[in-house]
């Protein structure tokens, strides 16, 4: 018997021939939040900082001034344009002159940059959760990772309540990453550490 | 609860001589050997408990922890029920989105099949992301011994590996290390470390960063475990914190995923139910950093080349047992390690598998068939600390208890140890009547003198246990007391 038949089979003689009806799943826990909209950014605000993330709030026009202070915050004074690099999708407006663009070179080399600029798909408020999901918007996953500072553009439309809101926008097939501040370690003595392999500075620009 | 059925059907076990489910030593004498070294617990007690604290105020913050609680068991107890559908579901999924699927009955055909998949890619070194199933079959020995080389990624895990040690805790494999002695194996190992490095967390985290950046950004294959798998959508999750997962499952030409069977949820909609329950129940965060989801293989992002190796390696038999299956019902947050006034004074490594503290005395046993762990199903204190923060429910203590009537039963003849464990067994299955044998205990040290072991001072059929085996001398405090007094009851 191949392993995959046989390991079927040990499960069916484990479970028996009659077997017991499939449980009930309550879903009784929360779904919605009726918060107002405004409470759930200040909520968002409050959970990316509480994470060492850096948040800037603006309304659209702003956008453009806002990323670039986003960038003098996370980068050494004096940091080039062409260290910086933005998702295909990202729309002109948000990026500052002399940026490149991820052209789909090797993924490797995208070390080389010092920033990344992107979009997200969905922002959760409760856990200070952005969600990115591959779209040209967001970027491939490398993008979002080997530049040491990670700048995300939120808008206020994107951001919902709780998790099973967050999960219910998604595209299931997409390579999803949640991201919930800066890279960080417990592993010495379970104390929460910020910066290790992935971006070491989070900038959030919440438009809105 | 001390009802055996007889006639549960007997499957194969994990098999003995390959990977971490069974110590050198009963869980007795290697616990009193940990109890004697100072450091360990002093760390062990400073880790766990900064880490009940935390998860303490970001559950009570959660209104409907309990409603969430509830849903993730029923979760898990629908999908062990209908758990062959669900599998091939899985592989159906995977495979339509251009993932290869491979099934392993146990430990060692799990190992040949990683070995071969990385050969054919004709690399001699892999990178790792944490995971306990592959520390569970000795994955990094196989490999080894096909000259493979292993890199573990993860903080914790990486620590271990340099130091030679063994992993002792689910979620920080190093909790039995202090910043100090951390410092001191990344001097010895690390040659390319500044000499002048101290102990600080953020000096020590940087100093791993640099330590493999380079292997990251020239793997060419990783392995990794998985979180959860979801049936209905093929979709592979790894939740972590440094980033070492994302640079594994993003980085290289091929993944490798292995992953117990019964680590997959029927529906999209579980994770929303998970993903709330198992980060404030591990590292005690609202969320952890990173959560990678991912779906067989996408064009331009990612690995090209996808595996999933689905493991039993004992499962199957786990699952055939109708109350010690609910052990596989386990996210592995290790919260019940975290509370577990035995693991806090013994450490993990006490349990001699890589599955230690509550959950680990409950699983272990079951893995290897119970004669193998025979003493894992007696080290705890029934004090119900583990179910209380179990996210999913798991009732710990009713399936030790259960466990430990099947040790009996198992003992084809009357040993005295057979004799002694059925008292023990009878005594330890009400919690009254355990606590108040524990007082009786007390008696014991006053007979004992002060002595470090008591001679046959137990009334038959116990003394002719303790005429052939020196029986520790009770502490002064039970871990029950001991627990009491220190958080209250
Ligand atoms: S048994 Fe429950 S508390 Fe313990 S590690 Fe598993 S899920 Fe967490």
């Amino acid at each position: 018997m191949s392993s995959r038949n046989e390991v079927l089979a040990r499960i069916r003689t484990a479970l028996g021939t009659e077997r017991a009806p499939v449980p009930e799943i309550v879903r009784d826990y929360r779904t919605t939040d009726e918060r107002p909209a405004e409470e759930l950014l200040d909520v968002l605000v409050d959970r990316l900082e509480d994470y060492k993330a850096t948040v800037l709030r603006c309304t659209p026009g702003e956008i453009p001034a806002t990323v670039v202070a986003a960038l003098d915050t996370g980068l050494p004074a004096g940091w080039a344009p062409a260290d910086v690099v933005v998702a295909p999708g990202v729309p002109d407006p948000w990026r500052p002159a002399g940026t490149a663009e991820d052209d789909g070179r090797p993924a490797v080399e995208l070390a080389d940059f010092s920033a990344t600029v992107v979009g997200v798909a969905v922002a959760i408020a409760e856990t200070g959760t952005l969600v990115l999901d591959g779209s040209p918007l967001s970027g491939r996953r490398a993008l979002s990772l080997l530049p040491d500072c990670l700048v995300c553009v939120v808008i206020a439309d994107q951001v919902v309540g709780g998790v099973p809101e967050g999960l219910a926008r998604l595209e299931r097939s997409a390579p999803l990453t949640m991201i919930s501040g800066p890279s960080a370690t417990s592993d010495i003595e379970l104390s929460r550490v910020e910066g290790v392999h992935g971006p070491r500075t989070l900038v959030v620009v919440l438009v809105g | 609860m001390t009802v055996v059925d007889l006639g549960m059907p007997t499957l194969p076990h994990a098999p003995r001589g390959v990977g971490h489910l069974r110590g050198n030593r009963p869980f007795p004498d290697a616990a009193r050997d940990a109890l004697r070294d100072g450091q360990l617990r002093a760390n062990l007690g400073h880790a766990t408990s900064t880490i009940r604290a935390k998860r303490a105020a970001v559950v009570a913050e959660v209104p409907d922890w309990e409603q969430l609680r509830a849903a993730g068991k029923a979760i898990k107890a629908a999908t062990m029920a209908r758990l062959d559908a669900h599998l091939e579901e899985l592989e159906r999924q995977v495979t339509a989105r251009g993932g290869t699927v491979h099934w392993a009955r146990d430990a060692i055909e799990a190992n040949a099949i990683v070995t071969e998949l990385v050969r054919a890619t004709g690399v001699h070194e892999v990178v790792k992301v944490k995971s306990m199933a592959t520390q569970e079959i000795g994955l990094n020995e196989a490999l080894e011994a096909a000259g493979i080389t292993a890199h573990e990624t993860d903080l914790a895990e990486l620590i271990v590996q340099l130091g030679h040690d063994q992993p002792s805790h689910i979620l920080v494999p190093a909790i039995h290390k202090n910043r100090a002695e951390i410092r001191e194996i990344f001097l010895r190992t690390m040659p390319e470390v500044d000499p002048g490095l101290s102990d600080d967390p953020r000096e020590l985290a940087m100093a791993a960063r640099a330590h493999l950046r380079e292997r990251f950004l020239r793997a060419e294959v990783a392995i990794s475990g998985a979180n959860f798998a979801v049936a209905e959508t093929g979709t592979l999750a790894v939740v972590e914190s440094e980033g070492n997962g994302r640079m594994c499952l993003t980085l290289p030409r091929t993944l490798i995923t292995v992953m117990g069977i019964e680590k997959l949820v029927p529906s999209w909609r579980d994770l929303e139910v998970f993903l709330q329950l198992l980060p404030r129940s591990s590292t005690g965060e609202r969320m952890n950093p990173y959560t990678s989801l991912w779906t067989g293989v996408t064009p331009g992002d990612g690995p090209q080349d996808f595996h999933l190796v689905l493991l039993d390696n004992g499962r199957t038999a786990t699952l055939a047992d109708e109350v010690g299956r609910e052990a596989l019902h386990c996210i592995r947050c290790s919260a019940c390690l975290n509370v577990c006034p035995v693991y806090e004074r013994t450490g993990g490594h006490a349990y001699g598998s890589v599955y230690p503290g509550p959950i680990g005395a409950v699983l272990s046993p079951q893995l290897t068939g119970v004669e193998d762990n025979a003493s894992l199903p007696y080290a705890s204190s029934l004090c119900g600390a583990c179910y209380d923060v179990c996210p999913v429910a798991i009732d710990i203590p009713s399936i030790l208890v259960h466990l430990r009537a099947e040790h009996v039963e198992a003992q084809k003849h009357a040993t005295p140890e057979a004799v002694a464990f059925r008292v023990l067994a009878k005594v330890m299955s009400h919690p009254r009547r355990w606590r108040m044998a524990q007082k009786a205990a007390g008696l014991g040290r006053l007979l004992a003198r002060g002595r470090p072991t008591m001679p046959a001072a137990l009334p038959p059929p116990a003394s002719r246990w303790t005429q052939s085996r020196d029986l520790p001398t009770p502490p002064k405090e039970t871990f029950t007391q001991a627990w009491a007094r220190e958080h209250g009851s």
